[in-house]
């Protein structure tokens, strides 16, 4: 699947509090999270962000709390993907599970700058900057998070599992 | 081969003789936890999963101690999602107001978690039950979804990493200041996905509420679990709490760790972690310039009973300071009454601290104590990111009870030196 969007860039030990401040977190609607996406980072940032836009980051993006609400917001705000130096676990297994495409990839998070024009290949993990014209590669998923990002969620996985052995019908 | 303790704990939990760090593995849980602010979300996907039913009505807890007592109209429609769930699904351990505490002080206090235990929480601070050496880490809505209906989850066993303490600790330095002097060495990454343990002979002699603490604040490093090898202090603790057969397990000789820390106890001062990360430590004592709005003292990190008689012990005879609103959140039922009973209360009251019925509050910014634009607050909670406790101008040192009582009464960040 491939990706191409604008990039929006931030350091390192972006925090869940920064994702999505938890006085939002009375309520888990994305639509209402995604409006407050980034705000104490970068203010009006859920006005400006395309869909299709990417996030770019350095390292152990997500850091924090465990609310899902943090990948809930950033997908729902139209962010198409987060490309990092690496990623706090929570939200990790946060956004496999949800759905939001992440990849690592430290030379890329390093290389791209704020505006570039990226194009991402989902399938394989390359990495173009169509602004500057250098391609990178991001680290493979291991066989057993495929298989949940190939299910389309961990949910889905599950339901499907549950399904062959006919526990839910 | 030989394994460390979370090892053994996850090893225990997939049936197996054996796991090594970096195999996935399923492992079954022993509970499952979910708060006001992550259940609502964990219910939603626990239906979408399709089972009719939770894996165990007795292996989940739902506490809901974020937003309550509920602040505003939404908060309360959280608080009735769970509240309509756990009676439907018929759950044991549901947490409401009035029996409620801080979801990490009350659920061992209640025994609901044991040594030996694999628990996942949906927060973060789920890692403090590490200290009575359960294998305990925080996950997402859905993963705790999933836990809820299959009573599994899927993990990458982690490296573990070693921290050792040896010799005596300085006068008023808990075990706040040994987990801030450990991120503050480290980074907020530092153990990012490794299980972390605590041992030496220091740690030997820390009371449980200062494991709790330090157990707690793993997550600060990024770390998947923070572990303390039970002894005989944690089966004081364990003993009169437990109602179902538990593990003591340690590492073996010669298991692996992927880094190994020494400290000298001697050489910690109080610390204070400066805005906006838990690893910008520095000496309480070299920040005593800088004048304050708020105080806090509570949360899952430090709003335990000792950390209670620690504040009342410097506040006893004392007056907060006139430009300083000194917030007191005892973190259980348990607790709080302990504090009435010890004339801790009478102590806070007297010296003009607001004390709360237990919440998680202030610790996020979401209410008793949200600061405002320029503010800043000395509390005994576990993170100070922009914006954590209120507006993104507001700033949060964080620090343990003595510092936060001190500074209390001076208006500025203080040690207890400065009052004795």
């Amino acid at each position: 699947m491939l990706l191409r969007g604008r990039v929006w860039k931030f350091g390192a030990n972006v925090d869940t509090d920064a994702i999505i401040p938890a006085r939002y977190l009375n309520t888990s609607e994305p639509q209402a999270l995604a409006r407050h996406c980034m705000e104490d980072l970068d203010p009006g940032f859920a006005q400006k962000v395309r869909p299709g836009d990417i996030i770019v980051a350095g390292a152990n993006f997500g850091c924090g709390s465990s609310r899902e609400h943090a990948p809930v917001a950033i997908k729902a705000a139209g962010i198409a993907c987060v490309i990092a130096s690496s990623f706090a676990r929570i939200f990790f297994r946060n956004a496999i599970n949800i759905g939001l495409p992440i990849l690592i990839c430290p030379e890329a998070a390093q290389a791209i700058a704020q505006g570039d024009e990226v194009e991402v290949d989902l399938v394989s993990g390359s990495i173009r900057d169509l602004t500057s014209g250098v391609s990178f590669q991001a680290q493979r998923y291991p066989e057993f998070m495929l298989r949940i990002i190939e299910a389309g969620g961990l949910v889905e996985k599950v339901r499907k599992d549950l399904s062959a052995r006919g526990a839910i019908g | 081969m030989p394994m460390t303790l979370a090892e053994k704990i996850l090893a225990a939990h997939c049936g197996r003789q054996e796991v090594a760090a970096g195999e996935f593995v399923e492992a079954d849980v022993d509970l499952v936890l979910a708060n006001d602010i992550t259940a609502p979300l964990a219910i939603k996907e626990f239906r979408r999963i399709g089972v009719p039913a939770v894996f165990n009505r007795e292996r989940i807890a739902l506490v809901c101690d974020h937003f309550t007592p509920n602040k505003d109209i939404a908060s309360a429609i959280q608080c009735q999602e769970v509240r309509r769930f756990a009676r439907e699904q018929g759950i044991v351990h549901f947490y409401d107001v009035g029996r409620v505490g801080i979801e990490h002080a009350l659920l061992p206090e209640q025994g609901l978690v044991l040594p030996g235990d694999l628990v996942v929480g949906a927060d973060s601070h789920t890692c403090t039950y590490g200290a009575l050496g359960a294998f305990a880490t925080g996950m997402g809505s859905t993963d705790i979804a999933v836990a809820m209906a299959t009573g599994k989850v899927w993990l990458l066993v982690p490296e573990s990493a070693l921290f050792r303490f040896e010799g005596q600790l300085r006068r008023w330095v808990t075990g706040k200041d040994l987990i801030l002097h450990i991120i503050g060495d480290i980074g907020v990454d530092g153990a990012l996905y490794q299980a972390m343990e605590f041992t030496g002979g220091t740690v030997a002699q820390l009371s449980m509420d200062s494991r709790f603490t330090m157990a707690n604040m793993a997550i600060e490093a990024g770390a998947k679990a923070g572990l303390f090898a039970p002894d005989e202090r944690t089966r004081e603790y364990v003993v009169p709490r437990a109602r179902r057969p538990y593990r003591l397990l340690e590492s073996d000789p010669g298991a692996r760790y992927v880094q190994v820390k020494e400290y000298r106890a001697e050489d910690i001062p109080l610390l204070v972690a400066r805005p906006h990360l838990p690893s910008n430590v520095a000496p309480a004592q070299s920040l005593s310039e800088i004048p304050i709005d708020q105080v806090v003292i509570g949360s899952c990190t430090n709003g335990r009973l000792e950390d209670l008689r620690v504040a009342a012990q410097l506040l006893r005879g004392r007056k907060v300071h006139p430009y300083v609103r000194c917030i007191v959140i005892p973190a259980t039922q348990a607790i709080y009454l302990q504090a009435v009973r010890e004339g801790l209360v009478d102590i806070f009251v007297e010296a003009g601290a607001a004390v709360s019925t237990p919440t998680c509050g202030p610790c996020l910014g979401g209410h008793m104590g949200v600061l405002a634009p320029g503010e800043r607050a000395v509390s005994t909670t576990n993170r100070n990111f922009v914006g954590r406790m209120g507006d993104r101008t507001s700033e949060v040192y964080l620090a343990g009870p003595a510092v936060a009582a001190a500074s209390a009464v001076l208006g500025r960040i203080a040690t207890p030196e400065e009052l004795c």
